[in-house]
């Protein structure tokens, strides 16, 4: 175990923290969109599948990646939409 | 790694923490959203200048490819589909962090990064992410075909079923160790993959439809979890920002779910309640005399009525009569009556799935009262009007100590002065068990398809 591993799990757990603090506040009629937005930011796996996808030689690293964003990316991209799409509808009177 | 990148990546998590910040509200919960993409779109953006990338012909075939299919199914989806969307969207989440991590498996194997050997750190975080992704990607599939109505939404329970679990847990564990102990043996990470994804497939399978606002909420931690677990892999410090936040973000509502049913979390993941499903017959006989009504007497009722509380449950999803109800709300509004509506927070198939169906109808938000703000006021409403909700509502739930959903907090609908309650039949709810509430004085059955019978109620109304 190094130092860079310490600190990850320093973030890790940090984050764990302000996740909890700020997710506590979101009210429970906006629970639909919160599961759908926070989803949407879980396809932040993104970063990594863009960089597999990008290699130079044609390897099963690279298939794996390609998949990889085609998931990632309907994670994201239709996660922020259909978030967008049912937040619009909530108004008040 | 390039420091212009890495100061991208921290501004970008400090978009995704601002932007569930601003879901605080319904005022600002869209530009939360909108700041939240931002992030997401920085985040790309700046990898794309990452030195590994040499080639886009693959980033930008994926990345249409996903677009297209991730837009289509944003724009398509019907309100009353969003439980199965966020399902599979959970799913796609999971499924592409174990990519990510097997991915970089063979980076490492074929020597294409600049790492010479695996490491301890490697195999365990590699082997973690891969448990993580795949449980969550087959169990969002099962998630879905529930929800859709192609896999059983049935308790499913089978001899052996626990131990069976448990032992491929364990002999993921076991694989593991070997894994790193060998790690250029891939058919070790193989075989921990398959059994992965075959565990998904079992935890979510035995999970009963309406336990599935705890399913989803669950799964939607484990796609988060799953990212975080990528982020250890890659040394990569916003995916493990991003997945905490959502992983903290699944773990609350299931909490939530769990809470609104008085249910561990152990219980729901085992199956069920010990009525529910295939145990079949009512555990308790209710006699009594029920009294049913006829949208025209009850128009009148309504009419009379001053305050007025709407309980609406999965009934009014499956029959898409949140459009009725909203027309219902509308009328009796024009006629001076106090109408709001009371949300049970297991109401429905997904954590705030009422709450958005009634948004689509256009009903206002702050009419949506949560159990705890409204429950109350019951004493002194004159007509709860439950449409389609059904254990939620159960008065046994307060005194019956032999009811499987004793203690399980519930809407008092019954302290109203009048309860109208819509239902197709006498049918028994998910948990199995005859809802009293039916048989008490004060209640009204106002049998019919619930679409169709608000309609009916709201014709009357206008006819009065």
């Amino acid at each position: 175990m190094d130092g860079t591993l310490l600190i990850l799990i320093y973030v890790f757990v940090l984050a764990m923290f302000v996740g909890f603090e700020l997710i506590t506040k979101v009210p429970p009629t906006l629970h639909t969109p919160l599961m759908s937005g926070s989803n949407a930011i879980s396809g932040i796996t993104i970063v990594g599948a863009l960089i597999s996808a990008g290699l130079e030689e044609y390897t099963i690293s690279t298939i794996l990646g390609l998949v990889a964003v085609i998931f990632a990316t309907i994670n994201v991209v239709g996660g922020f939409l259909v978030t967008d799409r049912m937040l619009k509808m909530f108004k008040k009177k | 790694m390039n420091i212009f990148i890495e100061i991208s990546y921290l501004i970008s998590s400090v978009f995704f923490i601002f932007g569930i910040k601003l879901l605080a509200s319904p005022k600002t919960a869209r530009r939360g959203n909108f700041f939240a993409a931002i992030g997401m779109l920085i985040a790309i953006v700046v990898t794309l200048f990452d030195k590994h990338i040499l080639t886009y012909e693959w980033i930008i075939i994926g990345i249409l490819i996903g677009s297209i299919v991730g837009s289509l199914m944003a724009f398509k989806v019907p309100m009353t589909g969003m439980p199965q969307m966020v399902g599979l969207l959970n799913g796609f989440g999971g499924g592409a962090s174990m990519l990510v991590a097997l991915s970089e498996y063979y980076k490492i194997l074929n020597k294409l990064t600049d790492k010479i050997e695996f490491t301890t750190y490697d195999t365990v975080t590699i082997s973690l992410s891969i448990l993580i992704g795949s449980v969550t990607f087959t169990g969002s599939l099962i998630a879905f075909g529930k929800l859709q109505g192609i896999v059983t939404g049935k308790v499913v329970k089978y001899p052996g079923q626990h131990p069976l679990n448990l032992l491929l847990l364990l002999s993921v564990v076991a694989i593991a160790i070997f894994f790193t102990m060998n790690p250029q043996d891939e058919v070790l990470i193989l075989s921990i993959v398959g059994i992965s994804l075959l565990l998904g497939v079992l935890l979510v399978l035995p999970i009963g439809g309406a336990d599935m606002p705890v399913a989803i909420s669950l799964l939607n931690s484990y796609s988060g979890l799953a990212g975080a677990a990528t982020g250890f892999v890659l040394n990569n410090y916003e995916l493990i920002i991003a997945g905490a936040l959502v992983g903290a973000s699944g773990i609350i509502l299931t909490n939530i779910m769990c809470k609104g049913m008085n249910r561990s979390l152990m219980n729901v993941v085992l199956g069920g309640w010990e009525s529910a499903g295939s145990s079949g017959p009512a555990v308790t006989t209710v006699k009594g005399n029920v009294k049913s009504v006829e949208a025209e007497e009850l128009a009148m009722l309504f009419d009379a009525a001053e305050n007025i509380i709407i309980v609406p449950g999965y009934g009014m999803a499956v029959a898409q009569a949140q459009h009725a109800v909203r027309d219902l709300f509308n009328i009796l509004e024009s006629k001076g009556k106090n109408v709001r509506f009371a949300i049970h927070p297991v109401a429905g198939r997904m954590p705030g799935h009422m709450n958005v169906l009634l948004a689509e109808a256009q009903v206002p938000y702050d009419k949506l009262y949560a159990m705890e703000d409204i429950n109350d006021d019951f004493p002194n409403t004159d007509i709860a009007f439950v449409i389609g909700a059904n254990d939620v509502v159960n008065p046994a739930a307060r005194h019956d100590k032999n009811s499987p959903i004793y203690g399980m907090p519930i809407l008092n609908v019954d302290f109203a002065k009048t309860v109208v309650v819509n239902k197709r039949s006498l049918n028994v709810g998910y948990a199995g068990i005859e809802n009293e509430l039916f048989f008490y004085p004060n209640t009204l059955m106002y049998f019919g398809d619930a679409k169709e019978a608000v309609n009916k109620l709201v014709h009357e109304l206008k006819n009065l």
